[in-house]
């Protein structure tokens, strides 16, 4: 069953869209997504998917195009990288409006300025309110399976949301990694064939998207989303169980490491978060009792079973790949609101790391997790919130 | 013995790090000589594009303004108009001022800004690795038309400066080409002539340069120059497109 290959994190999602042929894909390219719909344009020439494939002028356009053909009634895919979310901001909210289950995967990037190309998490946290789904991924084949189970999660008849798969750029886009596909008929199987909803031109039953609807009906409409999101939690574990049962692959809301009995813990999201795993065995070796938590549902966000799985942590640290300037990053402010589910909260602090690229080492998972113990020990927290990396 | 010939003080003296054959280090070059040659390198602002040319800061002894892609016209408009004594000119390749900013360019070329726009025309998107451009030939191969650009799914090319030509509001747009030494000698006077036109507030003025990109067109840079001639000049005619103070020229 399946293959075993190493590719890098774009070649595993192409690859990925390839098995999942979708009716049409729009591209534009930016680093570091580019050479992932490149190698998707080849699969088009080449007749290995019946993809229409739209270059277009801009990620304006491409978000633009995808919302046109998933109201036509296709499955429809785009990716991108940094700037290029920020400049389908306005269509992002169109696509969620008018309940498009399109899938994005994208490249983490940092946004400008000064302008910079490599893996930073601003650019999808920018888009966290955006009404979109967010799947994040720690490597290649994280990404690929995210990317698969995607299709399920926003085409599910009860969801019917757009869907963006975030994987690191340049860390895990561009770096070669062992892992597994699966065999095309078992992806085609498993994400079915597509079946529209409501789409334009059916013309028995002629329909208007995205009217213009003023104070008297636009907050139910956006009450709408609020409660449809609540869904999403239980159709993502559902998917999930069906696609560990053909890739034997186990996947949540999020993942926790060493965490059931650790009194110290990380909070990390991608591929950062391999490198925490490693010194964390490095602690345990050493009698600490360290774990972790990856999140890999941040939209909508698992409040309850996070809150669930710290519970008996005392000090925590949240790492975040991104900055809200002026407040905490944006990871430390959903754990925030995690504690509100907790009777007793962990001691927490906020370190931000890594931003445009920088690169995080085994040494800073170790710094947080020495000033964790000693907060344990002491109770008291000397800084919230700290760039750790950084140049003084 | 006589020094015939030196760095321009418009460029800073570090080597260019652009690809064996490629154009964009003969126009830096031209640009921080008429600058030079115009006396006025401590008035001149640049605009570093998105693109391959992002480094020009790196290059350029003089300040540099790097904008959002695409977005080079509608800030330079701004800093002209803030500013107007002084030289301001966006330097934009062809995903740039072609695609993701054919807006800003139309539209401060229909309001006759005066300022002035290199467009490097390279026929792909050269710093993503060699894309299908606005302006890639039909037929052309690119890595995302891997069979040739045909013209039923992508399209046809972009004649840009003829496209703006068809407004009232430019002064002058002109197409050059790197191809062979006398267009080489003709890029450089109608850069100096753009820049002039800014100088005498004569509005907006454009050069359009074909320039080789070997590396993104598979080809040696020896190959890439009669490629050029035999493919991109015919596509793209050189000349003055057009010049409203010449005599004999319309207005």
């Amino acid at each position: 069953m399946g293959k075993i290959v190493a590719v890098t994190g774009n070649e595993a999602v192409a690859e990925a869209l390839r098995q999942i042929n979708p009716d049409v894909c729009a591209a534009y390219p930016i680093t570091p997504q580019t050479d992932m719909m490149q190698r998707f344009s080849s699969f088009v020439s080449d007749g290995k998917v019946d993809t229409e494939l739209i270059l277009v002028e801009s990620e304006h356009s491409a978000m633009s195009a995808c919302i046109g053909a998933s109201a036509g009634g296709g499955r429809v895919a785009t990716a991108t990288s940094g700037p290029g979310l920020a400049l389908m901001w306005e269509m992002l909210y169109v696509a969620s409006g008018m309940r498009l289950p399109i899938v994005m995967p994208v490249v983490n990037r940092s946004l400008s300025a000064p302008l910079n190309i490599h893996g930073d998490h601003s650019d999808a946290m920018g888009a966290r309110d955006s009404g979109w789904i967010q799947l994040w991924s720690e490597n290649a084949q994280e990404a690929y399976d995210n990317t698969i189970q995607a299709f399920r999660i926003g085409e599910h008849m009860e969801i019917r949301l757009p869907v963006m798969v975030c994987l690191d750029g340049f860390i895990i886009s561009h770096s070669i990694e062992r892992m597994e596909y699966l065999d095309d008929n078992v992806v085609k199987a498993f994400v079915g064939e597509y079946k529209s909803l409501n789409p334009l031109l059916d013309i028995e039953n002629p329909k208007s998207y995205g009217p213009l609807i003023l104070p008297d009906l636009y907050m139910e409409y956006k009450r709408a989303q609020h409660e449809v999101m609540t869904k999403v939690k239980d159709v993502v574990l559902n998917v999930a169980d069906d696609f560990e049962k053909l890739s034997k692959r186990k996947y949540g809301l999020f993942e926790t490491y060493r965490l059931d009995d650790a009194d110290i813990a990380i909070v990390i999201l991608n591929s950062a978060a391999g490198t925490a795993k490693d010194v964390i065995d490095q602690f345990r070796a050493k009698g600490i009792k360290a774990g972790l938590l990856k999140p890999r549902l941040f939209r909508p966000f698992p409040y309850e079973e996070v809150a669930d799985a710290i519970k008996n942590v005392k000090a925590l640290c949240v790492m975040d790949r991104a900055d809200s300037f002026g407040a905490y990053g944006p990871l430390f402010i959903e754990l925030c609101g995690v504690a509100l589910h907790l009777q007793e909260r962990p001691l927490m602090i906020n370190k931000i790391y890594g931003l445009g690229g920088r690169d995080f080492m085994p040494e800073h998972a170790e710094l947080v997790l020495n000033e964790l113990v000693e907060i344990s020990k002491t109770g008291k927290v000397k800084t919230f919130k700290e760039y750790i990396g950084v140049r003084e | 013995m006589k020094k015939i010939s030196k760095r321009p003080e418009s460029l800073k003296p570090v080597p260019f790090r652009f690809c064996a054959g490629c154009g964009h280090g003969l126009l830096h070059k031209f640009i921080a000589e008429i600058i030079d040659e115009l006396g006025i390198r401590e008035k001149t602002i640049g605009f570093a594009p998105v693109g391959c040319a992002v480094f020009a800061y790196d290059y350029f002894n003089f300040d540099v303004i790097e904008s959002a892609h695409g977005r080079p016209p509608a800030v330079a408009t701004a800093i002209k108009r803030l500013l107007p004594d002084r030289l301001v000119f966006t330097y934009q390749g062809d995903g740039d001022l072609a695609a993701i900013g054919t807006a800003e360019i139309i539209h401060a070329a229909a309001r006759g800004e005066n300022f002035s726009v290199i467009f490097v025309n390279n026929a792909t998107y050269g710093m993503t690795g060699g894309q299908m451009a606005p302006t890639t030939l039909l037929g052309q191969k690119t890595t995302t038309t891997t069979k040739g650009r045909d013209k039923r799914m992508t399209g046809y090319p972009i004649k840009i400066s003829e496209m703006l030509a068809t407004l009232e509001g430019p002064s002058f747009i002109c197409r050059t080409s790197l191809d062979s030494p006398k267009n080489v000698i003709n890029t450089k006077k109608a850069i100096k002539k753009a820049f002039q036109y800014q100088l005498d507030k004569k509005g907006f003025s454009l050069v359009e340069v074909l320039s080789p990109c070997p590396t993104d067109w598979w080809m040696s840079p020896q190959e890439a120059l009669p490629w050029m001639k035999k493919n991109m000049i015919p596509a793209f005619p050189l000349g003055v497109i057009k010049d409203k103070w010449e005599v004999g020229n319309g207005k």
